[in-house]
């Protein structure tokens, strides 16, 4: 089990009254790729801004390494960042960007001369030395950040949302890359976006964050399969959030009748919320189906179908391949083990 | 980090209080007391310098400040409206050779330009010289409140020009096509599309004409023989010759908050606001 | 038929905007002193130009004051810039709006402003006060050029570079002023520019014999003229042309330079 590089106790952050981050525990471990995700606004950058320490929490403690931080400037942090925008020096070249932090520390010029030579290697920008920040691509200029931020040899590398201004393609490219970088050098990574998908692509650890409190802590898997609330069901992938009650332990009742499940824990008749994911969900004949409704809409997403089928008093959606059309009455069956109870939610 | 970076700007807080704040006072201060000012104990309170503002006499004066440079900035603004427009039509090529000539007369020094005039204005100057030798009567320009106008729209009128061409060469083309796209021909163009959008440019303009023509004493001096007495003047008598400071400071305040009073009026007008920055070129 | 008129506009314009100082510059070179008659061609008002120490004095005491203060006041107002940006809301818009009044206020009030303020700390009016009243209406021009530079230039810069290591003064050094570089030249230009015009305020803050152009053109034009004027005219628009057409030389060539 690898230490805490990164630890957060009781942090707080207020912006002109209003708190962006509320009392937040999070440790990080060594080593590790971990994202937090949540909607605009939930925290999740000021939570990064202030491990990097552009911002300084109201209460609470931040420790790297086990010594407390909190009024260690940036530039004492061995820590690095890759912004959002980039943030590249555009009056300077791809080499002197990347050497700027080396110089800094009196680096001797034939060891920045090889390191720089390295990272551009690392981040398939060979050559490029001599080039003007400004005739790069968005790509190449993301790159040019990363390359940066490493040459440095940082314990931490955080990155705030480093891919949300490449195009679809690109992006997904560079999700795979930086996954492999990190593997390779073999550094802590905390990631900050608001895409669900590449937070699950990417990540070792996944923090989900919702009005400036963490949600969720837990592997991608996890996170999908065992949401522990309806906000981090809805956010994380499609789901369908049914209200019912929790007969007793295996039992539950909803869409106007009692289903077996797996989940247990919960009181005698508690209200819960029950998540069930689209792709588990399976279009039969009605006479076959634990619920039988109508289809109401057929998207075609090549992958597979999407349906909305009205049924036991709530909307269905189905992503599946067998398809009905619309207006067809239709039943739907699902196994217990895709029933997910949660506690209800507000 | 951010706290640590304010700390540049506070010598220059200082500094602006010691030169900017407490001078406007002084001059405050001055406008409602009398006596002398050498003796600072003899100073008392008196509102006697704003009542003889009242006097129609300078009163007078007042309205004839006003009257000239609303004339010199209408007639700034007619003749240097189609001027940017044109200037912004000229082909990319010549446009900076253009731009750069109609320049060069503001970088030549504001006292020869003015004096300048007066050589060509003046009862024997060029033009009365040139009238004399067609065998014309002269006529009798200089000194007078024509000359002075002149003058001032002499000066002037780059000052029109430059922000509403900023503006008229800031605007997307692409919204001129648009226009013409659903049906407008040039001159409707004009006047729905091009005119409001450069209504900040025109409002930088005025602004940028009338103040200094409502304040200028130099330009009633010397194209007006003294005889055409502006505020200007008025003020500067009472600083030099008069020795009236207290009557020079209430005129001085006066001023002030009527051109503050003005440019209120024009921002009203413009209701958009820039960021950080005064309306300048 | 539009183009004719456009061009016959442009042109009246034109000769509005230059024909007095043709006038002077072909007077400049008149043998006779009067504006009326031509005398012949002569150069004796050149020569007679750079002979004249009153006016020698005053070009000195001009580009000197105009010199020095650009310089003071662009680096007063570029430090003073980037500590205004990096203020709070309030303050920030309290302290502009204190800039901004030598900008907004006509120039005579600024001048009897100062002064009255120099006069009433009993300090005697010449070099320093005049000195000193360019740098007070140059800083807010300069802050006005800097200003805007600083807020384009995108905030995570400066946090990168402290990110990487750099203490905020070398951040400053390094990554700061170049990337505003480009306003702080044009303030400096243009506080130069008003130095070397100024006219009124310089009027009411000097004494003790130290002047510049502009009030030495006042004095003569009002006591009657030294046709050595007309040659200074004369050289000046040469230079001022020579000048717009170096700087106009540069900036289309470098365009290939700067993105």
């Amino acid at each position: 089990m690898s230490k805490k590089i990164i630890e957060l106790v009781n942090v707080t952050k207020r912006f002109n009254g209003v708190t962006a981050v509320n009392n937040i525990n999070l440790y990080i471990r060594e080593n590790e790729f971990v994202t937090l995700l949540g909607p605009s606004g939930c925290g999740k950058t000021t939570t990064l801004r202030m491990i990097g320490g552009f911002e300084d929490p109201d209460e609470g403690d931040i420790f790297f390494d086990g010594v407390r931080i909190n009024d260690v400037p940036p530039y004492k942090r061995n820590i690095n960042t890759v912004f959002q925008r980039y943030a590249l020096f555009t009056h300077m070249n791809v080499y002197e960007n990347i050497a700027f932090g080396l110089r800094i520390k009196k680096v001797p010029k034939d060891e920045i001369d090889r390191r720089i030579k390295r990272m551009l290697k690392l981040v398939d920008l060979e050559g490029f030395e001599n080039r003007h920040v400004d005739s790069l691509s968005g790509g190449q200029q993301q790159r040019v950040a990363i390359a940066r931020a490493l040459v440095n040899e940082p314990k931490v590398l955080l990155l705030d949302e480093p891919l949300g201004a490449l195009d679809l393609k690109l992006r997904k490219e560079m999700q795979i890359e930086l996954m492999d970088m990190q593997k390779n050098v073999g550094i802590t990574f905390i990631y900050v976006t608001h895409d669900q998908e590449e937070a699950l692509t990417m990540s070792d650890t996944v923090v989900v964050m919702n009005n400036g409190v963490i949600q969720q802590v837990g592997t991608p898997v996890d996170i999908y399969n065992e949401p522990v609330n309806r906000f981090v069901a809805d956010f994380i992938g499609e789901s369908n959030i049914i209200e019912g009650v929790m007969i007793e332990d295996f039992v539950v009742e909803f869409s106007g009748r009692k289903f077996k499940c797996l989940d247990k824990g919960f009181s005698h008749n508690e209200p819960v919320d029950i998540v069930i994911r689209p792709e588990d969900i399976d279009i039969t004949e009605p006479e076959k189906g634990l619920i039988q409704g109508v289809v109401t809409s057929v998207v075609f997403k090549g992958v597979h179908y999407e349906m909305l089928v009205e049924g036991g008093g709530f909307e269905y959606m189905i992503q599946s391949t067998d398809m009905a059309p619309v207006g067809a009455n239709v039943g739907l069956t699902f196994n217990p083990e895709d029933i997910h109870v949660m506690k209800r939610g507000s | 980090m951010k706290n640590r970076a304010r700390i540049l700007a506070y010598p220059y807080i200082v500094w602006m209080i010691i030169f900017i704040v407490v001078p406007l006072l002084l001059v405050l201060f001055y406008s409602v007391t009398e006596g002398n000012i050498n003796d600072p104990s003899s100073l008392s309170f008196s509102l006697k310098s704003y009542t003889r503002v009242f006097d129609i006499m300078y009163l007078n004066v007042i309205w004839k400040s006003f009257k000239l440079a609303i004339i010199s900035t209408l007639f700034c603004l007619i003749l240097g409206y189609p001027v940017a427009l044109i200037i912004s039509t000229v082909k990319a090529r010549y446009k900076n050779i253009v731009l750069m000539f109609f320049l060069v007369p503001i970088w030549m020094n504001f006292l020869l330009r003015t004096y300048a005039w007066m050589s060509i204005l003046s009862p024997n100057g060029f033009i009365n010289r040139l009238l004399t030798f067609l065998g014309l009567p002269p006529l009798q320009i200089m000194p007078g409140q024509t000359a002075v106008i002149l003058g001032m729209i002499y000066n002037f009128l780059p000052f029109m020009v430059l922000p509403i061409y900023t503006v008229l060469s800031k605007i997307d083309k692409s919204v001129l096509e648009a226009a013409m796209d659903l049906g407008a021909n040039k001159i409707v163009t004009f006047i729905k599309v091009i005119l409001p959008l450069t209504v900040p440019g025109i409002i930088s303009g005025i602004t940028m004409v009338f103040m200094p023509a409502v304040s200028t004493f130099v330009i009633s001096q010397l194209l007006g023989g003294g005889k055409e007495l502006l505020i200007g003047n008025l003020i500067e008598q009472q600083f030099t010759v008069q020795r009236d400071w207290h009557f020079g400071s209430a005129l001085s305040i006066i001023l002030m908050i009527m051109i503050l009073i003005s440019m209120a009026i024009m921002s009203k007008v413009e209701k958009d606001d820039g960021n950080g920055g005064a309306p300048i070129w | 038929m539009v183009k004719f008129l456009k061009r016959f506009y442009l042109t009246l314009i034109f000769i509005f905007l230059y024909a007095p100082i043709l006038v002077l510059i072909v007077f400049s070179f008149n043998e006779s002193k009067s504006r009326g008659y031509w005398g012949g061609f002569t150069l004796k008002w050149y020569v007679e130009l750079f002979r004249d120490r009153d006016i020698l004095k005053a070009l000195y005491y001009t580009f000197l004051v105009a010199l020095l203060s650009s310089i003071i006041s662009t680096v007063i107002g570029t430090f003073s810039a980037i500590g205004i940006h990096n203020m709070g809301l309030f303050t920030k818009k309290m302290a502009l709006n204190i800039n901004y009044l030598p900008v907004l206020n006509p120039d005579i009030v600024t001048g009897i402003a100062l002064m009255t303020l120099f006069v009433s700390l009993n300090m005697r009016l010449g070099f320093m006060t005049m000195l000193i009243s360019h740098t007070v209406f140059n800083i807010p021009y300069v802050i006005l050029s800097v200003l805007p530079k600083l807020k384009q230039m995108d905030k995570n810069m400066t946090e990168a570079a402290l990110d990487l290591g750099a203490t905020p003064s070398y951040a400053l050094r390094k990554v700061i002023i170049p990337q505003i570089m480009p306003g702080v030249i044009t303030g400096a230009l243009i506080a130069f520019t008003l130095s070397i015009d100024d006219f009124v305020i310089s009027f009411f803050t000097t004494g003790s014999g130290v002047t510049n152009l502009s009030i030495l053109v006042y004095s003569m034009a009002k006591r009657g003229v030294k046709p050595s004027i007309n040659a200074l005219t004369t050289l000046m628009l040469l230079t001022v042309v020579i000048l717009l057409l170096l700087i106009n030389k540069r900036t289309t060539k470098g365009d290939e330079l700067i993105p």
